[in-house]
């Protein structure tokens, strides 16, 4: 039997390794696959918990957090590909020119 | 059934509209999709009177997870305030520039339902859903014309920086919930008590700041406002501008005061450094600029700075009187970006300075219009600006917080330059080049009319509206 | 106490990252140049992507694949809990779903699967 805090500590280098990896990454798609990896920190965080507590209600917030997230990823492909159309070139690198 | 939904009618009602809405769009004409924006104005302003039949009474639907209260009710209003003035806006500025569609008016509503659940959450899981269903409209509608680069851009960096800030918050509510063992805020409240220095209730609480500081675009998350505010469409921005941030500080607003309450010395702390930081590096930046836009971008993070000391003074005066500043920031600024919103230069949006030398001389109405909005802003009496600053900062010092409201008035001195740089522009230069003129838009002057109207409203008599600010936060403070 | 190891992976991977983040600024030279921004550096101009041109309509599919079927997901929790539910819970059930359902009238009839 793994301990729980097994998971919470996974749980935070997930989020971690999500979170540096926005703060150096310049290619959209990679900063986004970063995002998606610090929303899935937190549902291992909430199964391992829940688990601990014996209820269903971080289950539940799990759910909710991955369809959320499904609609976050339609809405950010749909602006990547927006992009694409606009500035004729499939590269993803061309969008690193964008600095903030 | 029936009465266990009343205290959603509002939502209710803008959901209604927004699913009325989508089927309109699907049935013909196929061009011309004016008439989708009368009925998301009628949607939203039943909603807004909904709301305001709603006022003193208390409620919970959907086993405690949403709530209705005095504190939601206000916001409500405001937000209904900013939508409908934005829907006005958007009639005519859409089909000037060619982008009239149902999706923009469906997505409008969502954004405005999303911002209502904010401020009637009562649970972290549906304060997230609200932030989200908000954030993904508003990424989108900021990307509304397609065929600029700018508005792409703009939707595409508030999209990254607003999913970033999503992550913390998602694992800030997971942290939350580890210490806790529950995500419903009075629960929390009850289980935190005992657990001050716990450091899992602690970090998920500053994940939680931080997602809520990238909403709200306070200092240091403010790096998207400027590129946003500035590539969207205007008629967004101001939606943005007000009710995104109104809806921020509503769910903000709630867990500080309900659900964090033993915490408030220490987060009192951290808010004095954020909301000092926030105002000076707003009101400094804004300084430099040149497009109109962008500078009403960075003068929107110095009054966010400027709410952040009413929340740091605290009680029923801080927290009452920011609701008030959100009431009077929603009409000023609405008011100021519908003028720049109207006016064109050849067949581009005037947002330079330049394109506003020797306005007055021409159009001395509009010019005369966007000058009172500017004086809001500043902060000048009669203008309900004067009457907003001086009971935020007012209350930092009855709560002992001179230094605070100090620094703030400095600032607003600061600010002044700014703002009335363009207004000595609009006096006192000479138009060169191509005339500046307004578009011809009957809504739009409505628009502005309203916004006018509560710009004075709130400036010559504000104590009526404070006292129901007051009422309104009663909940939250007891 | 039990949650020091947190703590602990905190602060280390808040050390490492900053180390990686910052030991290149004060460390390395920074010229950027438009040839380094190119997805290859040995000085060759690109001719074509590797993987070629692909039809834009295919990311479309995609992207409505991706919302319709995790929205699916909702569906389960209940599925598993449909007795105890009843009669409210189906009628939720049948909210979403209808909701759902409108979603994809929209996209059907605003030409979102049209192939060509």
């Amino acid at each position: 039997m793994v301990p729980e805090s097994y998971y919470t500590a996974l749980s935070a280098i997930l989020f971690t390794i999500g979170v540096v990896g926005v703060l150096v990454r310049r290619n959209p798609l990679v900063i986004f696959m970063s995002i998606e990896l610090m929303l899935n920190a937190a549902n291992l965080a909430l199964v391992a918990f829940g688990h601990r507590a014996g209820a269903a209600d971080a289950q539940v917030l799990v759910f909710f957090i991955m369809t959320v997230a499904a609609a976050e990823v339609a809405v950010g492909l749909a602006i990547i590909v927006t992009i694409f159309r606009l500035q004729r070139r499939l590269s993803v690198d061309e969008l690193s020119i964008m600095r903030w | 059934m029936s009465a266990a939904l009343v205290p959603l009618a509002p939502l209710l009602l803008v959901a209604a509209t927004a699913g009325l809405l989508i089927v309109l769009d699907l049935l013909p004409p196929r061009e011309g999709k004016g008439h989708l924006g009368v009925v998301a104005l009628a949607g939203v302003v039943a909603a807004l009177a909904g709301a305001l039949t709603l006022w003193g009474r208390e409620g919970r639907a959907f086993g405690g997870m949403l709530l209705l209260d005095n504190f939601a009710v206000f916001l409500d209003v405001v937000i209904c305030y900013a939508a409908a003035l934005v829907l006005l806006l958007s009639m005519d500025y859409l089909r000037r520039n060619g982008m009239e569609s149902g999706e923009y008016y469906i997505l409008v509503l969502l954004a405005t339902l999303g911002m209502m659940l904010m401020a009637q959450a009562a649970d972290l899981i549906v304060i997230f859903l609200a932030l989200e269903l908000m954030s993904l409209s508003l990424y989108v509608l900021a990307g509304l014309f397609r065929g600029r680069l700018t508005s792409a851009e703009s939707s595409m960096k508030y999209f990254l920086l607003g999913a970033f800030a999503t992550g913390f918050f998602v694992y800030g509510i997971a942290l939350i919930y580890g210490a806790t063992g529950t995500t419903a805020l009075d629960r929390i409240a009850a289980a935190s008590g005992g657990l001050q220095r716990d450091p899992l209730l602690l970090i998920g609480f500053g994940l939680l700041l931080v997602g809520f500081g990238f909403k709200i675009s306070s200092v240091p998350f403010h790096m998207w406002v400027p590129d946003v505010y500035e590539g969207a469409p205007t008629s967004v921005t101001a939606l943005i501008a007000t009710g995104s941030k109104a809806a921020g500080f509503a769910a903000l607003l709630r867990v500080l005061f309900s659900t964090f309450k033993v915490a408030q010395p220490d987060w009192a702390l951290l808010l004095w450094v954020v909301a000092v930081l926030t105002m000076t590096l707003g009101n400094v930046i804004a300084i430099a600029q040149s497009n109109l836009k962008r500078m009403l971008a960075y003068s929107s993070i110095a009054h966010v700075g400027y709410m952040l000391v009413g929340v740091v003074a605290g009680g029923a005066l801080g927290a009452g009187g920011v609701l008030f500043y959100l009431l009077m920031y929603t009409f000023t600024t609405v008011g100021a970006f519908g003028a720049i919103l109207l006016l064109e230069r050849g067949r581009q949006e005037a947002v330079e300075l330049d394109d506003y030398a020797g306005l007055a001389a021409r159009h001395p109405l509009l010019a005369l219009t966007l000058a009172l909005f500017l004086l809001s802003l500043v902060g000048m009496p009669p203008t309900a600006g004067f009457a907003g600053k001086f009971y935020v900062f007012g209350a930092a010092i009855r709560s002992g917080y001179i230094w605070l409201a100090v620094i703030a008035v400095l600032n607003s001195a600061v600010a002044a330059y700014y703002y009335l740089r363009v207004v000595v522009y609009m006096y006192m230069r000479e138009a060169e080049g191509v005339p500046t003129r307004p578009a011809p838009s009957f809504a739009g002057r409505l628009a502005l009319g309203v916004a006018l109207w509560g710009v004075f409203q709130l400036g010559l008599m504000p104590a009526p509206v404070l006292d129901l600010a007051q009422a309104a936060v009663a909940p939250l403070l007891r | 106490m039990e949650y020091v190891t947190i703590l602990m992976v905190f602060g280390i991977a808040l050390l490492v990252g900053g180390a990686m983040i910052g030991l290149p600024t004060l460390l390395a030279p920074r010229r950027a140049t438009a040839v380094k921004a190119e997805p290859f550096e040995c000085g060759k101009d690109l001719l074509a992507l590797p993987e070629g041109r692909f039809a834009i309509k295919f990311s479309t599919v995609a992207i409505f694949f991706i919302i319709f079927d995790i929205e699916v997901m909702l569906i389960f929790p209940w599925a598993v809990q449909v007795r105890p539910l009843g009669w409210p819970g189906y009628l939720a059930m049948l909210v979403f779903l209808g909701i759902l359902m409108l979603g994809f009238l929209y996209m059907w009839k605003k030409g979102g699967l049209e192939w060509d």
